[in-house]
């Protein structure tokens, strides 16, 4: 964390060169853009559908939380990565997001009002005002840098169980909302597996979350964000704001964490302070700089690595038998020991992060290839 | 570019059809099997517990106690010929992870029941969902009156005396022992102080002050100084054991001399004076509450049978308070197992711990009972003096709402050979 | 009045604690423009080595110590081993490292000395002498005071008297003008991190007996309110960080006092937001240009 992180993405082509116009990346006109990422997302959609049919209720849960927490990751390493600025504290707008949606939901229950409607109508509640969240803390973190920056969202990150204990009556302190669940439509059949829906639900959100990034880092307004990202001072010469780019980036940001934090909250039913802690913030930009900093195929990694993590207890002490006094020792703190060694690990030996090192690894293959036109037969094998 | 996008297009169509194809067969079948967890040999149940994080200090010795009793059971036969596997999930005292664990548990692991799922914040965002899932949640490891709400949790069940009945029969006592003295109130800003402030405030009326602190910050000088300067000379205290001894430290350290009458919930001695170290003299002349066999009573047969099933089965971990816990609740589940028969099921694992009846390590009955979810239905009042912490006076009952204090008078019971209950 | 008083005190006691830690963060800063999320761990590990030494030979000075030379080493080999690699990929990439290592450091400790809660014995009175019948500080808190205000004075002799304390700021300033004058910039990262990781690991043996006692996770407060402490001081201005650590101790200790326990996160913003928004580099940041 230096006063300007520069230098996220190895070998980003000079800040003034990005600037000029030049051609889209995909080469075609700017509808192309758009169709091919949409393409995309519905393979991957329809993929994760079929995998989802197949999956016991469990494991579809764990393919949501991957979906919601996707759509926090993409976010965040949208903001850190793409336009620089650090934020410690999506944990805190994961909660103003579950939070917005636990309310919406028990007022429209208590009032009687239902309707397939509902939910989306909440999940976007959630968006516009944790995106108003991120507009406050935009402002603010516009005009600060590196540490300073890092402190104050860190400050934010500590907010949660504060707020919610201060207004007891709103978020009913500690203990958290609970609200009414949501059931698969009558349509699916009486035995539809409410963890699939659930499943569906986040896999919805997450892909809405990713076409819209994908599209928005490929537009004019993703090329002002790595400009002031790599020379504030340039991208002020050619006429980019550079504090409104700063303040927007954080507020799509905080709409997607918004957005994952209502879905997180959805899957459960619940909300309480004791979710948002902390430590979450913190695994947040972990999963992001692990699956590689600015990339979106990155914040897949990322998400994940989060539900690795918090399913990695589970896995450690159910395949190891150990003696009662050892196990005693080991238990829990083993499953910790190892996911902070893979964490370093991983920075040491890909210092772009899990996305950075296997572009690396396929560029090196292609490389291969490339060097060897294959005359012969010879396979790019070595 | 464009060929590709094409292709992928088809190929994007294909699969969509694929996907319409309804493939959830075998969602139905699933309904309709055998009793979860239960196998000829083997019942599996499964628990949260903070193993980590800032709640593991004292607490992480509980489930460790209560595995070890299950040990000791399953090498006696087991429970009708089962054994008991108890699967421990830490959770770290954050309420996402035990959503998680707990979800893992049922659906995945398939346990036949919950046992003993620590702490308030984090077991409360659970208890929607056992319900939908009709596990029995027994013996919640916390005295929050959530867990008594057999209408709305028709399977959840609480097992220690709660908050108010502690703060009700600790009230009486100052009532009696300091009459005309200024009380004061500390607690935690959570259910644990307010239930327990609802206690004392229903048997003393009105605390001369009252202060609260949150685990999130460890500076309570200010709250201390607060009941100093209001001249507080009794000190009702609903705090967890890390900050009792932080109160009480800061209390001698300020001069500020009153007599400290502590919740169960925060007054081991063993854990305090770990703790405190050589400092640990501030604890004498301490009041709490107990409500199972005291640590120090060598001459009590379930402290002696207690610390056999230990050395054999947990040697690495100090007798002490969580450890008697856990144990004694381990016992009482194996009481309502027995009681739920040789074949047993979800639904009669509920009924047989709502008829109630179990008499074991506790001083006083549990209160479960058809509409009643509510665990131990009293405590008797301990005192540290000479560095050891011993009951005296009798025991009481009462129950959390507007019931009166009584003197309970049976004799506590002795445990069964092997401290293993029998049908 | 008193009460102010009291809480005054409170807070100044408080604040020494946070100061001292906070002048760890900063020396680290200086030293290697990073800031190091694994100085609590660090400085916990530390501590748990000094209470051993200490109860082994039965001098708490000689446990002090203990520590003290543990955190220089433990601090050279994390840059050695950890933090001269991590720093190629960018400096989020140092602060992922220091994350990781905050569990590795927490799950090991967790393993060798268990769960618990372990005391931790202060080497004066904690005691409070009363002054006008308020209580006001004790002599512990006194020596974490003076403590603290004395590493302060030694830093600044360090950096502004002598060749390898003026050699470590320009290696952290201008590396590459540095290498070209012939100062070795690794080995003064090397004693960067070795020094800082001392001082944080004197912090953490200040710390630790105004706590819940020893336990793996008994900085992980002590460092947010710490690093607070040395944002709104500045980072790069030791003076900054015992300035910041004592205004710190007393906002928090009034807000506590005077409105409750639940409040501090929220004035703790505040404070952030009031001392940033008008000097976005602290209180104690030096006169330069934030662009370039």
């Amino acid at each position: 964390m230096t006063a300007t992180p520069t230098e996220t993405t190895p070998a980003a082509p000079s800040p003034l060169r990005r600037l000029l116009p030049g051609a889209p990346p995909g080469g075609g006109p700017r509808g192309s853009t758009l169709l091919r990422h949409l393409a995309v997302a519905v393979l991957a959609g329809t993929l994760v559908v079929l995998v989802t049919n197949q999956l016991a209720p469990y494991q579809n849960l764990q393919v949501a939380r991957v979906c919601a927490f996707l759509c926090v990751t993409a976010g965040h390493t949208v903001l850190v990565g793409l336009n620089g600025q650090l934020s410690l504290g999506h944990g805190a707008l994961m909660a103003t997001g579950a939070y917005t949606v636990a309310l919406t939901q028990r007022g429209l229950d208590e009032r009687a009002v239902g309707g397939w409607w509902t939910l989306p109508a909440s999940l976007l509640a959630a968006v516009a005002v944790t995106a108003l969240g991120g507009l406050v803390v935009g402002l603010a973190a516009a005009r600060l840098r590196g540490p300073y920056l890092a402190g104050v969202t860190l400050a934010v990150a500590t907010l949660v169980p504060a707020v919610t204990t201060i207004f007891t009556g709103v978020f009913n302190g500690e203990q958290g909302l609970r609200f009414p669940a949501a059931t698969p439509p009558a349509a699916l059949g009486a035995y539809f597996q409410p963890e699939r829906w659930l499943a569906w639900i986040a896999l919805a959100a997450a892909l809405l979350t990713m076409l819209l990034l994908a599209n928005l880092v490929r537009s004019r307004f993703g090329r002002s964000l790595r400009a002031v990202r790599d020379d504030e001072v340039a991208a002020r010469l050619a006429g980019i704001p550079v504090a409104g780019t700063q303040v927007l980036a954080f507020v799509v940001s905080a709409g997607c964490a918004g957005l994952g934090g209502g879905v997180y909250a959805v899957l459960t039913a619940t909300v309480a302070p004791g979710k948002f802690p902390l430590d979450l913030s913190l695994f947040l930009l972990m999963a992001i700089v692990i699956g590689g900093l600015g990339s979106l195929a990155g914040a897949v990694w990322g998400a994940l690595l989060l539900v690795a993590l918090q399913d990695l207890p589970g896995l450690l002490t159910e395949h190891l038998s150990l003696s009662a006094g050892l196990a005693q020792r080991l238990e829990g703190n083993l499953a910790l020991a190892v996911f902070g060694l893979i964490l370093i690990v991983v920075m040491l030996a890909a210092p772009g992060g899990l996305q950075g090192g296997l572009r690396a690894v396929g560029a090196r293959l292609r490389g291969a290839v490339r060097r060897r036109p294959a005359p012969g037969g010879r396979s790019p094998d070595r | 570019m464009r060929p590709t996008t094409r292709r992928v297009l088809a190929a994007t169509a294909g699969l969509a059809l694929l996907a319409a194809l309804p493939a959830c067969a075998d969602d139905e079948k699933q309904a309709a099997e055998n009793v979860p967890g239960v196998s000829d040999t083997e019942v599996v149940i499964g628990t949260h517990q903070p193993l980590t994080g800032p709640a593991a200090p004292g607490y992480s010795k509980i489930s460790a106690a209560t595995k070890a009793y299950f040990e000791h059971v399953n090498s006696k036969g087991g429970v009708h010929g089962r054994k008991i596997v108890y699967k421990v999930m830490d959770d770290g005292y954050n309420p996402a992870n035990t959503e998680n664990v707990v979800r893992k548990l049922v659906l995945d692991d398939k346990v036949f029941a919950l046992l003993g799922g620590l702490g308030t914040p984090t077991h409360t965002n659970v208890l929607e969902f056992v319900k939908t899932q009709r596990v029995p949640d027994l013996f919640v490891a916390s005295g929050s009156r959530n867990w008594n709400q057999p209408e709305k949790y028709p399977t959840t069940f609480g097992w220690q005396p709660d908050y108010t009945v502690e703060g009700k029969i600790l009230a009486g006592y100052v009532k009696r022992e300091f009459p005309g003295a200024k009380v004061c109130h500390f607690g935690q800003n959570d259910d644990f102080g307010r239930d327990s402030l609802a206690g004392v405030e229903q048997v003393l009326g009105p605390v001369a002050a009252k202060q609260t602190y949150t685990t999130t910050n460890q500076q309570v000088g200010p709250a201390i100084g607060a009941l100093r300067a209001a001249g507080c000379q009794v000190v009702i205290s609903a705090t967890i054991p890390g900050f009792t001894a932080l109160a009480m430290g800061q209390a001698a350290g300020q001069g500020f001399r009153a007599q400290w009458v502590v919740s169960n919930v925060g007054a081991d001695y063993t854990t305090l004076a770990a703790q405190l170290g050589d400092k640990k003299v501030i604890l004498e002349g301490m009041v709490a509450d107990n409500y199972l066999p005291m640590v120090g009573d060598t001459a009590n047969p379930w402290i002696q049978e207690f610390t056999k099933i230990h050395q054999r089965y947990n040697a690495g971990n100090p007798v002490d308070g969580n450890a008697i816990y856990g144990y004694s609740m381990a016992y009482t589940f194996v009481q309502a197992m027995l009681a739920a028969g040789p074949e047993p099921t979800r639904e009669k694992l509920v009924e047989a711990v709502r008829k109630g009846g179990f008499r074991g390590p506790g001083l006083t009955p549990f209160r479960y009972a058809e509409g009643v979810h509510a665990g131990y239905a009293g405590v008797r009042l301990t005192r540290v003096s000479n560095g050891a912490q011993a009951y005296f006076g009798p025991t009481y009952t009462t129950d959390d709402g507007d019931g009166a204090v009584t003197e309970f008078s049976e004799p506590p019971t002795t445990p069964p050979a092997d401290a293993v209950p029998t049908a | 009045m008193q009460r102010f008083w009291f809480l005054t005190f409170d807070g100044l006691a408080a604040g020494a604690v946070y100061a001292a830690f906070a002048l760890a963060l900063v020396l680290i800063w200086r030293a290697a423009r990073v800031v190091n999320f694994a100085q609590g761990a660090m400085a916990v590990a530390t501590a748990y080595v000094g209470y051993a030494v200490a109860s082994a030979t039965g001098s708490y000075w000689l446990g002090l110590a203990a520590a003290v030379l543990s955190g220089l080493a433990l601090g050279a080999l994390v840059e050695r081993v950890l933090m001269r690699f991590a720093g190629a990929g960018g400096p989020l990439n140092q602060v992922i490292v220091a994350l990781g290592l905050v569990l590795v450091i927490q799950a090991v400790l967790g393993m060798i000395f268990g769960n618990g809660y372990r005391p931790a014995p202060a080497p004066f009175d904690t005691d409070a002498l009363t002054i006008g019948g308020v209580a006001a500080l004790s002599p512990y808190d006194i020596w974490v005071l003076g403590a603290a205000l004395t590493v302060v004075a030694l830093l600044a002799v360090l950096f502004t008297r002598t060749p390898v304390g003026l050699r470590m700021r320009a290696a952290a300033f201008a590396p590459e003008v540095s290498r070209l004058l012939g100062v070795s910039v690794g080995r003064m990262l090397t004693l960067g991190w070795a020094l800082a990781a001392g001082v944080g690991a004197l912090a953490g043996m200040l710390v630790v007996p105004t706590g819940l006692g020893l336990h793996s996770h008994a900085m992980d407060l002590v460092f947010v309110v710490a690093f607070t402490a040395a944002v709104v001081g500045g980072l790069d201005s030791p003076v900054g960080a015992v300035v910041g650590g004592l205004l710190v101790g007393l906002i928090l200790s009034y807000v506590t006092g005077y409105l409750g326990p639940d409040t501090t996160p929220l004035a703790v913003l505040v404070l952030l937001l009031a001392v940033l928004l008008a000097r976005p580099g602290g209180l104690f940041s030096a006169a330069r240009a934030r662009h370039v």
